[in-house]
């Protein structure tokens, strides 16, 4: 499953956002990778996400695959829009 | 330790004081540099043992992560709590782990494995071209760091093994040791590294701790027992200090924590000269965050909010709603004094991300500023609106930055009246009749000062720039650098001729350059003509001080008299000389902290009661 989305928190993918982002996908069994421009990296890796240096706006790639594909994408796309909780 | 006479060298040393406040004491010295890790071959049935050693040391480091992150859970050190939690999730990784896996599979040591996976991490973020995601290659260096040293069975040594009222002296510091600040003793901070935004500075100001960084070298001229003195205000560090600095500083400490007791009732003095004349006394700022300190330092308003920041660090711009939100909160915090907001200021260099523009020989002079903004003007009209809408309260005024001429001047005034009649086909709140001011800090705009204060409402003069573009000072160049002179009769002619010209036409005149905060010219300002200061919201109390000890008449004579010597450092020595003679304890930076506010403060409870009188109204509010 691929969904996209735009960042669209202050910070961008900062280091607090990714790691609820790394914290949430690693609860899942799915492989997960994250995509920002022509880097991918994997979705579970903070060290990843950081080096995709995803500043407001960027527009980033999700591609989940596995049994609990669905959850996964659900809840991360939800972080993603929902602005990691920022204000 | 503290009380023998140390045999080493006084050494004098001037950094950037981060966090106000004075501290005398011995070193500790926190090592940070590399620890030397052995790499060595192993043998294939050796991997995994290895394996399980490394595994061992991965366990018990996110411990002590975890530990740290426990001991920090109050609201103030959220964003550690944060940071700290990414350095255990570094510890994690899956491209640390397996990299280090396959190392020691392949025959190496856990260390050299380690080593190998971290370089080649750290390579692809000093690739990056966005500095903040850049730097996260420190917190990766500090995780792995830790790990080294849980291999090698080092301690790591942390600021909670600071005994006793201690200063830290170290190259940088992590996160990690920021964070157990809270707990420690720690009674100052020296680093070699650092800036006005980093943690430790945060950190620093935000316990009251006093500390100065960016001092270069000083980790490797100290060792943990040398005393030390430091004044985290104007950035003096002597190491090994003489019994007359001891003194010194002994004393600048007693009167710094008088200084502090009596801040709360002091804020609440007006700033009038000896015989009167009030002075307006207003922060620049450029950080939400710092509205705390114009309250708590007795700003009576916003002189100058820098909005360049809420168009750093990203690839889009901001909206509309951000700009409002963010003035918004400038408004409420100073409600009911004045805010001035200041347009968009910087170059068009630093909008190559988001519009291609091609990059400039000569920024300073360059696509900037309001010439930036009236070539674009959908990002200017953005910024407008979201001040007038935040301006709904009534208290914030627009400032336009670098105009040359009044060209410029009508030409965003009728932008501003374009985008009035945007937000009023919108049916949206916002203020209607906003005051409408310039930086004055181009040698045009001086020349002009008298047609231009027929078009706007305010004057505030960015000396900074002005001395800088009038004396033609190109600022990257240090040949030229000796020219920068504050006192310069080109300098102090100018600034009178705007109070003048602001006077003609009776609207008010500010100052908001470094001038402003520095007690040395206040007499100087005031006696050219200036009744309003805009400074860092630390200098307020020293600089009301400073008004409340000047006569306005005798002010006026030394201005005048100034105004007709021939150079700048003549203009120096006679200055200083008078100042001396006014003020027989004066020394230009610390004149705050020696002087006792108690007389101060009996006087003024008199004084107060004059304020309706003067126009300043008292502040109940404490905040």
């Amino acid at each position: 499953m691929t969904s996209q989305y735009t960042i669209a928190n202050r910070l961008g993918l900062h280091a607090r956002a990714a790691a609820q982002m790394v914290k949430a996908a690693n609860r899942f069994t799915s492989e997960i990778r994250v995509k920002s421009g022509d880097r991918e990296v994997n979705g579970k890796s903070i060290m990843g996400i950081l080096t995709l240096a995803a500043v407001q706006g960027s527009l980033i790639v999700l591609t989940v695959e596995g049994p609990d594909e669905k959850e996964a994408l659900n809840l991360l796309g939800n972080l993603i829009m929902g602005k990691f909780g920022e204000e | 330790m503290a009380g023998e006479e140390t045999k080493t060298p006084l050494v004098q040393l001037k950094g950037m004081g981060v966090s106000e406040g004075v501290a005398l004491g011995p070193i500790y010295l926190l090592e940070r540099e590399r620890v030397a890790a052995p790499h060595s071959r192993i043998l294939p049935e050796e991997a995994e043992a290895e394996l399980a050693r490394f595994k061992k040391a991965l366990t018990a480091t996110q411990r002590q992560l975890e530990l740290i992150k426990k001991r920090i859970q109050t609201e103030e050190s959220r964003d550690l709590q944060y940071i700290i939690d990414a350095q255990v999730l570094i510890l994690k990784d899956v491209l640390l782990l397996q990299g280090t896996e396959d190392g020691i599979r392949q025959g190496l040591n856990a260390e050299w494995a380690l080593e190998l996976v971290r370089d080649r991490i750290k390579t692809v973020f000093e690739h990056l071209g966005d500095e903040y995601f850049r730097e996260r290659r420190s917190d990766v260096d500090y995780a792995v760091e830790r790990l080294l040293r849980s291999l090698l069975k080092r301690r790591v040594e942390s600021i909670e093994d600071v005994k006793g009222n201690m200063i830290v002296a170290a190259r940088d510091l992590s996160p990690a040791d920021t964070a157990q600040m809270v707990h420690s003793r720690v009674i100052g901070f020296i680093t070699d590294m650092g800036s006005k935004s980093s943690h430790t500075a945060i950190m620093a100001r935000s316990l009251e701790i006093p500390a100065v960084v960016g001092l270069k070298n000083v980790s490797q001229l100290v060792k943990t027992g040398d005393v030390v003195a430091i004044d985290g205000f104007t950035g003096e560090v002597v190491i090994n200090p003489d019994a007359a600095t001891r003194q010194r500083f002994a004393e600048l400490k007693k009167s710094f924590r008088s200084y502090q007791t009596q801040l709360p009732r002091y804020r609440r003095l007006p700033a009038v000269t000896r015989d009167g004349s009030p002075v307006r006394l207003l922060a620049n700022i450029e950080l939400l965050e710092e509205l705390g300190a114009v309250k708590r330092y007795g700003a009576e308003g916003v002189g100058l909010y820098r909005t360049e920041f809420l168009f750093m660090n990203r690839k889009d711009l901001p909206t509309e709603e951000e700009h409002y939100q963010n003035y918004r909160k400038v408004a409420e915090a100073v409600f009911p004094r004045p805010a001035v907001i200041r347009t968009l200021d910087i170059g068009g260099d630093k909008f190559v991300s988001q519009l291609e523009l091609a990059p400039e020989l000569n920024p300073a002079m360059g696509l900037r500023a309001i010439r930036f903004c009236l070539k674009e003007p959908k990002i200017f009209k953005t910024q407008l609106k979201g001040i007038l809408r935040a301006g709904e309260l009534g208290n914030l005024k627009i400032m336009l930055p670098m105009i040359s001429g009044v060209e410029e001047v009508r030409a965003a005034r009728e932008i501003i009246e374009e985008v009035q009649a945007e937000l009023k086909k919108d049916r949206a709140r916002f203020a209607s009749g906003i005051p409408i001011g310039i930086m004055v800090e181009t040698p045009s705009a001086v020349a002009a000062a008298d047609l231009l204060a027929r078009e706007v409402d305010f004057f505030s003069i960015g000396t900074n720039d002005l001395i800088q573009y009038s004396l033609a000072i190109d600022r990257a160049n240090a040949a030229v650098s000796y020219l920068y002179e504050p006192l310069h009769p080109g300098v102090l002619r100018m600034i009178r001729s705007v109070a003048d010209a602001g006077r003609a036409q009776q609207i008010r005149v500010a100052i908001c350059g470094e001038m402003a905060g520095d007690p040395f010219y206040t007499a100087v300002l005031l006696g050219l003509g200036l009744e309003e200061l805009s400074m860092s919201p630390y200098s307020i109390p020293r600089i009301k001080r400073m008004i409340r000890m000047i006569d306005q008449v005798e002010a006026r004579n030394l201005a005048d008299r100034l105004l007709g010597v021939p150079t700048g450092s003549e203009i120096a020595s006679l200055l200083t000389k008078k100042m001396e003679e006014w003020f027989p304890d004066f020394r230009s930076d610390q004149v705050f902290y020696k002087t006792s506010l108690d007389d101060e403060l009996t006087k003024g409870v008199k004084d107060a009661e004059h304020d309706t009188h003067l126009g300043i109204s008292s502040r109940r509010t404490s905040g």
